[in-house]
């Protein structure tokens, strides 16, 4: 274990920081005493852990390929820009504009999440990215989606209870929504479709919530007690003849 | 071409504290918040407003006035006496610090207007706010900062910890504070374009962009108010002076105005209150403002923070004690309050509305 007392730090110091002990083969990096430092583990790459005590800036591991970054508190906006590879897991809640681009890898949250979480994630074949959130969101959640996978729990709310903002999947021709929770086709863009889940579904689920389970301390079988619902787009490549004619 | 150049991306910052209480902060705490901003600025604007800094003159309004040639200063001074009693005049302490080469003149006034001077029945504020508009818009070189009682705003063209040197804001104590760290877009960086902008007592901080600025111009010049800072915020400031004091509604409503419920949400109102909204949706077309912004609106009663319709700039609120915070981001409060009991993002167009206990 490699510490960095980030302590009134300037961020591209502790940034500097962090990069060195990531080229010389430190695996296993702990940052004490973060708060509001910007672009850490940005563009980092490679198999390493970082965790971070602390609320960290903005811009958190935007283009990061590979690494894995634990959060024991909150963490702020505009996280995993275009994100390749690795896995974020956020203990507390976090802000707004999440998996911006987002084109691989994963980010489990326990809180709540702001606005426009998930837009313009995108995903072929195995690159897939997946957010899952387990608290509420706010509007534009999976706007623009093009691929990938999100999934919003409400675990703090009750059965009947709305968990997801207005403008819902806006613009989304591709990817996956699950929601834990009631959805009215109202607040969802129109490209949207709003279905029930079958035992596919369930085996999706089931795969991504036992590592999210296993990465916050939370029990599988009662995160999947309550009924998902499931959004897609209901027309594919909506813009697929636009330059063909 | 060299490309090797680095360039860091931002938008404007703000923070901002009240103590319902009214147990007195100093000064260096917001700028310990507003610090850990200073990259969502560019050095070209940073500025703080501090309520209850004057219990000594707290009958008298205090006006805070930059001056960029001298002759202004005898301007406003002539015309000053002219229609105030002026129980004191002095230079705002500032202390020089390198990064401020050239700074303007600015003196604080503590004043009360001449009785047979108020005419009319919008009595003395109404004569204040004449008072600041004339000299903005016609005294060359002269700038109202702020106007109300109790309170004041420091502010210029700097970093927000560089503001905070300058103008020994460790001095003072306050039990509400707004602060401002300045990243101008699309109109000129100068001492009188930072934030906070203000009117009597309302003081506004902004991050983001009016787009609205030019129908709420017209709409604020047809009541008398004369915009002439160069900047968007300023119309802010002006329409929570028309709504809430000359036209007497709540805080609340002033915000249903200014960041309406789209027409969709509207038409899903119970009656009563689709009724209303509808109303000052109408009433108030050109009071609405359009454009990203998250804003912090203070007043001698209070503090209030408010988003756009659908979140385009960032606010987080958190509590401790009787203490409320509000930030652009969590880690600016967290600087000054390390444990809060309750932090949360507010929702778009939904008002943090918190006033001083009695």
């Amino acid at each position: 274990m490699f510490e960095i007392d980030a302590k009134d730090k300037y961020y591209r110091d502790l940034n500097e920081e962090v990069r060195a002990a990531v080229d010389s083969g430190e695996k296993d990096i702990r940052l004490k005493n973060v708060n509001g430092q910007y672009y850490l583990a940005t563009g980092l790459r490679g198999k390493v852990n970082i965790t971070i005590e602390g609320v960290p800036g903005n811009d958190l591991s935007a283009f990061m390929d590979g690494p894995t970054v634990n959060i024991k508190s909150n963490a702020q906006d505009n996280i995993a820009n275009t994100m390749n590879a690795g896995k974020i897991v956020i203990h507390g809640s976090a802000g707004d504009v999440l998996g911006y681009g987002m084109r691989g890898g994963k980010m489990h949250i326990r809180g709540d999440v702001g606005y426009r979480v998930g837009i313009h994630m995108k995903g072929v074949k195995r690159q897939s990215p997946t957010i899952i959130a387990g608290g509420t969101a706010g509007d534009f959640f999976g706007e623009y989606m093009a691929g990938g996978v999100l999934i919003l729990l409400g675990l703090d709310s009750p059965e009947e209870s709305p968990i997801v903002g207005d403008y819902l999947g806006t613009g989304m021709h591709g990817g996956t929504i699950y929601i834990r929770g009631p959805v009215q086709q109202k607040y969802c863009g129109a490209e949207v479709g709003v279905m029930e889940t079958d035992a596919d579904d369930k085996k999706v689920l089931e795969k991504h919530l036992k590592e999210y389970c296993a990465d916050l301390g939370l029990d599988l079988k009662e995160v999947m007690s309550r009924p998902f619902k499931k959004l897609i787009p209901v027309s594919s490549r909506p813009y697929g003849n636009l330059y063909a004619y | 071409m060299n490309h090797d150049f680095q360039k860091d991306i931002a938008g404007c910052g703000l923070t901002g504290l009240i103590s319902k209480k009214r147990t007195r902060v100093s000064g260096a705490i917001i700028a310990k918040s507003l610090t850990l901003m200073t990259d969502r600025g560019n050095g070209l604007g940073a500025g703080y407003a501090a309520y209850g800094i004057y219990p000594d003159f707290e009958e008298f309004y205090a006006f805070h006035i930059m001056y960029d040639v001298q002759s202004a200063r005898f301007s406003v001074e002539e015309y000053l006496k002219d229609n105030f009693h002026v129980e004191k005049v002095e230079e705002i302490p500032t202390t020089p610090v390198p990064e401020i080469a050239i700074n303007p003149l600015l003196v604080r006034y503590f004043i009360s207007p001449l009785k047979d001077k108020v005419t009319g029945s919008g009595g003395e504020e109404d004569f204040v706010v004449n008072v600041v508009m004339k000299i903005n818009s016609e005294i060359d070189g002269a700038y109202v900062f702020s106007s109300g009682k109790n309170m004041g705003v420091f502010k210029g063209v700097g970093n927000p910890s560089v503001i905070s040197k300058f103008f020994r804001l460790d001095e003072y104590e306050g039990h509400i504070w707004t602060a401002h760290t300045r990243f101008p877009t699309n109109t000129p960086g100068w001492w009188g374009g930072a934030h906070p902008f203000t009117l009597l007592d309302w003081s506004i901080v902004h991050n983001g962009e009016i787009s609205s600025y030019g129908i709420n111009k017209r709409y604020l010049e047809m009541f008398g108010y004369k915009l002439s800072l160069l900047t968007d915020t300023e119309v802010v400031a002006y329409l929570f002076d028309l709504l809430i004091r000359r036209h007497g509604l709540d805080v609340e409503t002033a915000c249903t105005i200014l960041a309406a419920p789209f027409w969709k949400d509207i038409d899903d109102l119970d009656p009563d209150e689709k009724e209303m909204v509808t109303a000052l949706r109408q009433t108030y077309a050109s009071a609405l403002l359009n454009g990203p912004f998250s804003l912090l609106f203070g007043h001698k009663n209070g503090l209030v923070g408010i988003n756009d319709r659908i979140k385009l700039r960032p606010l987080v609120a958190a509590t401790k004690d009787d203490m409320v915070y509000m930030a652009s981001e969590e880690s600016a409060i967290r600087a000054i309050c390390p444990v809060p009991e309750k932090v949360w993002a507010p929702r778009a167009g939904n008002p943090v509305i918190v006033t001083l206990d009695n």
